[in-house]
């Protein structure tokens, strides 16, 4: 039995609980005394304490003791689990901003606990190299994210995504701890880098891939498919992505996706290593790499050719997000440390560029009554900036240089063809962007009824609300700005991923 | 160093244009006009200036430092020749402009960061830039054709983005996987060029990149878009897209693939059907290319097409010009991109401008009895003139080029050369078809009176008729103007692999 101590974790965990004490306040001030006025206020006000909170825990992020170890990992810090959680926190910042003028439910407290709690699962999720740790904040991230896909009641749609997001959540758990009990009796641990070593003593036995260990490798990929929402496990993303609130599916495609590829990366590559097998062309060895190959490619190819013939913009961009996941895998194949920060890259400006979409689709959606794409007709003489927004969200998205999503997947392939001798990996390179030149078809689809099409006869200019628009704004000024200039945000990447190590 | 505005200047004024106030189409126009004038001043300044043989290094800056990647533009005498092209083509798809109503506005932004963009491809020397800049050149293509075109303009419109974007994403593969070859460490356009890649990747990495680029330059069979694009578009953007756009590609295929492969066009070793490298592959595809799309313009009803295709027999020439690797074959390309890129803007200007905005219709058979040549006498001399130059008659542009091309193939490919005397003698075939059907009635038939009455030819449009066949005519009659900037940028470092190669 050790011993623990209090001080040290109450110091590691501060920022976390800063931000549950927050939650905790929106809840009570809500309940307390805001029960009475009117619901924009409510939200607002919710709103405006979320925010000190979330700003509050990055300051004590900024301050926080560069390298820390709580507990043989079941906590760490170090320069690039800060970056991440910080990341996080900006990208829950701006996401209550966008659901200020949201109507959709009574329940404002509640709503912004459950933003509150997903981050902090989400921070747990990041700062561990621990099994159980993991496991038990992929579940706090989850279930709030059940809820909040949930909590638009007057809307079937909303019930029926909530469920179905619930029960294949629950399955993939399942597997996810089935494969976790595997790796815990082959390791006897649950620490990350205790599990590789075990990998590494059995393979200096001599023996093969072990098969208790091959189990593990496809549960745990399963597990987490899930949550990246790579095909064949993404049969929730369109339905969640459409029936959930807004907020909740912009939540859903920006943060928790950051935390589950950061933290799916340092689970493959530290807990896994020395069962990588290989994915070359040439040279196909069993581990988990070539698992990954197949999911990432699967993924590509059915994102990108299902998006095609979508009729509702948030099915769109869920089939978009499934390919985009398939991109972001390749890193994971190539588990180099450049790859790691040309996924940290990618998925922080996909999910500038995917939240961005998001709040134009809301805003599309409350003033037309659905997100139809066939309501984006005309969209730029009825909103020119919202229409200017989308236009360079949907190419970043596809990849149009000078916009983030370019330099993103530029850097990505570059990275992913250098990671193995004499270009080994070529064909899941050519395979990616072959499928990038498929989503240009579909994103142009979009912008050709926003630009093209002429809008309807009674249609009448759209009046977007003030901090929806600043906010959608700011974020396309910094897709712009990351894709013209990349070395403002890789700077800080490539120098916590160099210290910090994979 | 001000080469640089160019580009910026360019942005600039789209970035103006989207936030004048809104009803003010002379304004817009008048803004787009001067933006226009200003960079064709810059790029004749720097042309003017240049000494010859020399590297114009306008600006070099670290840009993504981990990655080596820097923001590096220069120009040497084949990038200023097809600057000053950017320029001329600029200032004349605005004139023939004039009568755009609809969405003035964003017509001029959309235009004006199409050519910034290709200024900024011709002045790159960094392969990340100038992808970047390769890669903004599809979407404001895209739109232009689908908001403001004619005939099937989704569909026109849709196919261009779609073509390029593949040939650009065939490019990205080869430069991603020449940029991992040679270290990771540089994108430098001299350093990947001096760097020895190993044959066996030249292989196929030169096909690879080629390709890439000359789907943009029209290579049969991969030119399909290139008609129905023209088509669709309007009368600048098709201008632009023959003028410029198609020169990105043949550019290229010159300052990249070829540079940075030499190798991959050496002999394979054996022969399939008489063919013993790419370079004898590509030279084919380029007279194929000649020929056919000769032919097709000889059978064409609508006007336009006609000139589409006329097009790509053109291109084929350039294509073909590089193919032949020695000095005169290569120089008689890039002077060919001038001259093309000057002759289609003009015949597309007639057809789609001059004619099409007053007849409205642009069927052969239905423009025959309007007697065209008594209603609008400008654009019948303007046509007469330009297709005496497309043609290849001496005094024009054309003629040079197609003659260096033609001294160069006869080397390089005796056969092919005789070849491709078929197809001259059906581009004059097609030129004069259409001349006579579309402006001279037939004699005997009495013209019927045009009701209304067509306008008369407007000052913009005379201006910029008379700017295209000015550039013409003097590089007709003074090649050695464009050839003195020329010759000596094919004897830089740049193209020592070439020349290692088979440099004859």
């Amino acid at each position: 039995m050790i011993a623990i101590s209090n001080a040290p974790l109450l110091q590691l965990a501060l920022p976390e609980v800063i931000l549950a004490c927050t939650a905790l306040l929106v809840l009570a001030m809500d309940i307390l005394f805001l029960r009475t006025c009117r619901k924009g206020i409510r939200l607002a006000a919710a709103v405006a304490i979320a925010s000190a909170g979330c700003v509050g825990a990055i300051l004590r992020l900024l301050l926080a003791p560069e390298q820390a170890n709580f507990l043989n990992g079941a906590l760490v810090a170090n320069p690039l689990t800060h970056l991440v959680q910080i990341a996080l926190l900006v990208l829950t910042i701006l996401i209550l901003w966008i659901s200020v003028d949201s109507t959709f439910t009574e329940h404002v407290g509640e709503f912004v606990l459950l933003l509150l709690i997903a981050t902090v699962g989400m921070m747990f999720l990041v700062g561990s190299q621990d099994l159980l740790v993991i496991f038990i904040s992929l579940e706090l991230l989850s279930l709030s994210l059940y809820i909040l896909t949930a909590l638009d009641k007057r809307s079937a749609r909303s019930s029926e995504a909530a469920l179905k997001y619930f029960l294949f959540g629950g399955m993939s758990a399942a597997f996810l701890l089935f494969g976790f009990s595997l790796l815990y009796g082959f390791s006897h641990s649950t620490n990350l880098a205790e599990i590789a070593s075990a990998i590494h003593c059995s393979h200096l036995n001599g023996s093969q891939l072990n098969p208790l260990l091959a189990i593990a490798i496809v549960t745990t990929v399963i597990g987490f498919g899930f949550k990246v929402a790579a095909a064949p496990f993404h049969f929730w993303a369109p339905d969640v992505y459409e029936g959930a609130p807004a907020p909740g599916a912009a939540f859903i495609a920006s943060g928790s996706k950051v935390a589950s590829f950061f933290i799916f990366f340092q689970l493959m590559v530290v807990g896994f290593a020395g069962a990588e097998g290989s994915a070359a062309w040439s040279r196909i060895v069993p581990g988990w790499v070539p698992v990954l190959a197949m999911v990432a490619a699967l993924s590509m190819l059915l994102g990108n050719l299902v998006a095609i013939v979508q009729r509702s913009a948030r099915r769109l961009l869920a089939y978009s997000a499934i390919a985009h996941a398939g991109y972001m895998l390749l890193a994971m194949v190539a588990h180099t440390q450049q790859s790691l920060a040309a996924l940290l890259y990618y998925v922080a400006t996909y999910a500038l560029a995917t939240l961005g979409a998001f709040g134009v689709v809301a805003v599309v959606e409350k003033r037309t009554g659905s997100d139809a794409l066939s309501n984006f007709d005309g969209l730029s003489r009825r909103a020119p900036v919202l229409s200017f927004c989308l236009f360079i969200f949907l190419l970043s998205l596809a990849g149009i240089p000078p916009l983030a999503g370019f330099f993103g997947k530029f850097y990505l392939f570059a990275s992913v063809l250098a990671a193995s001798s004499s270009l080994g990996l070529l064909w899941l390179v050519v395979l990616a962007i072959a499928m990038s030149a498929v989503s240009l078809y579909y994103y142009l689809q979009v912008l050709k009824r926003v630009y093209v099409a002429s809008a309807p006869v009674d249609a009448e200019k759209i009046q977007v609300p003030m901090l929806s628009q600043l906010v959608i704004v700011l974020l396309a000024w910094a897709v712009v700005l990351l894709g013209c200039a990349p070395y403002l945000l890789l700077r800080w990447v490539l120098e916590a991923v160099r210290v910090s190590g994979l | 160093m001000m080469l640089a505005w160019t580009i910026y200047i360019s942005f600039l004024g789209a970035l103006a244009l989207l936030l004048l106030p809104k009803g003010s189409a002379t304004l817009a126009r008048s803004l787009a006009l001067l933006t226009a004038i200003v960079t064709f001043a810059i790029t004749l300044a720097a042309f003017v200036q240049h000494r010859t043989g020399e590297l114009l290094t306008v600006t070099q800056k670290s840009w993504i430092p981990s990655l080596g990647i820097e923001y590096h533009l220069a120009a040497d005498g084949i990038s200023l020749t097809l600057l000053l092209l950017t320029g001329i083509i600029a200032i004349a798809g605005i004139l023939f402009s004039w009568n755009i109503e609809h969405r003035v506005q964003e017509f001029f932004a959309f235009y004006l960061l199409l050519i910034g963009a290709v200024y900024g491809v011709f002045l790159s020397y960094d392969l990340f830039l100038l992808f970047v800049f390769y890669e903004i050149v599809i979407i404001p293509k895209y739109f232009l054709i689908a908001i403001w075109g004619s005939t099937r303009r989704e569909y026109g419109a849709m196919k261009l983005a779609l073509y390029s974007f593949i040939g650009s994403a065939m490019v990205l593969v080869g430069l991603l996987a020449a940029y991992v070859v040679a270290g990771a460490k540089s994108m430098a356009l001299e350093d990947l060029a001096r760097f020895p890649f190993p044959l066996h990747f030249q292989m196929w990495a030169f096909p690879l990149v080629f390709v890439g680029f000359a789907i943009l330059a029209g290579m049969w069979p991969f030119h399909t878009w290139a008609p129905t694009g023209h088509v669709a578009a309007p009368t600048a953007a098709s201008m632009l897209l023959a003028g410029v756009v198609m020169k990105l590609g043949a550019y290229g295929c010159l300052r990249v693939a070829m540079t940075l492969f030499p190798l991959g066009l050496g002999p394979w070793g054996f022969h399939v059907l008489g063919l013993g490298s790419w370079r004898d592959v590509f030279a084919l595809l380029a007279v194929i290319g000649i020929v056919y799309g000769a032919l097709v313009a000889l059978v064409q009803k609508d006007f336009k097409f006609v000139i589409g295709y006329s097009s790509i027999s053109h291109m084929g020439f350039i294509l073909l010009g590089l193919m032949t690797l020695n000095q005169l074959g290569l120089a008689g390309a890039v002077v060919q991109m001038f001259s093309h890129g000057i002759l289609a803007g003009l015949l597309f200007a007639v057809v789609g401008r001059m004619v099409y905005d007053r007849a409205h219709t642009r069927d052969l058979a239905t423009l025959g009895p309007m007697n065209l040549n008594k209603a609008i006498p400008f654009a019948a001399v303007t046509f007469v003139v330009a297709g005496m130059a497309s043609m290849g008659l001496p005094g024009f542009s054309g003629f040079v080029a197609e003659l260096m091309i033609l001294v160069g193939a006869w080397r390089a490919f005796p056969l092919f050369a005789v070849c491709v005397g078929i197809g001259i003698v059906a581009g004059v075939a097609y030129i004069w078809r259409a001349m006579q059907r579309a402006f001279f009635a037939e004699a005997g038939v009495e013209p019927t009176p045009m009701q209304p009455p067509l306008l008369p030819i407007s000052i913009p449009e005379r201006l910029g008729a008379i700017l295209l066949i000015g550039a013409s005519v003097a590089v007709g009659l003074y090649p050695q103007m464009l050839l003195n900037v020329i010759l000596p940028a094919l004897h830089s470092p740049l193209f020592d692999g070439l020349r290692k190669g088979s440099w004859q």
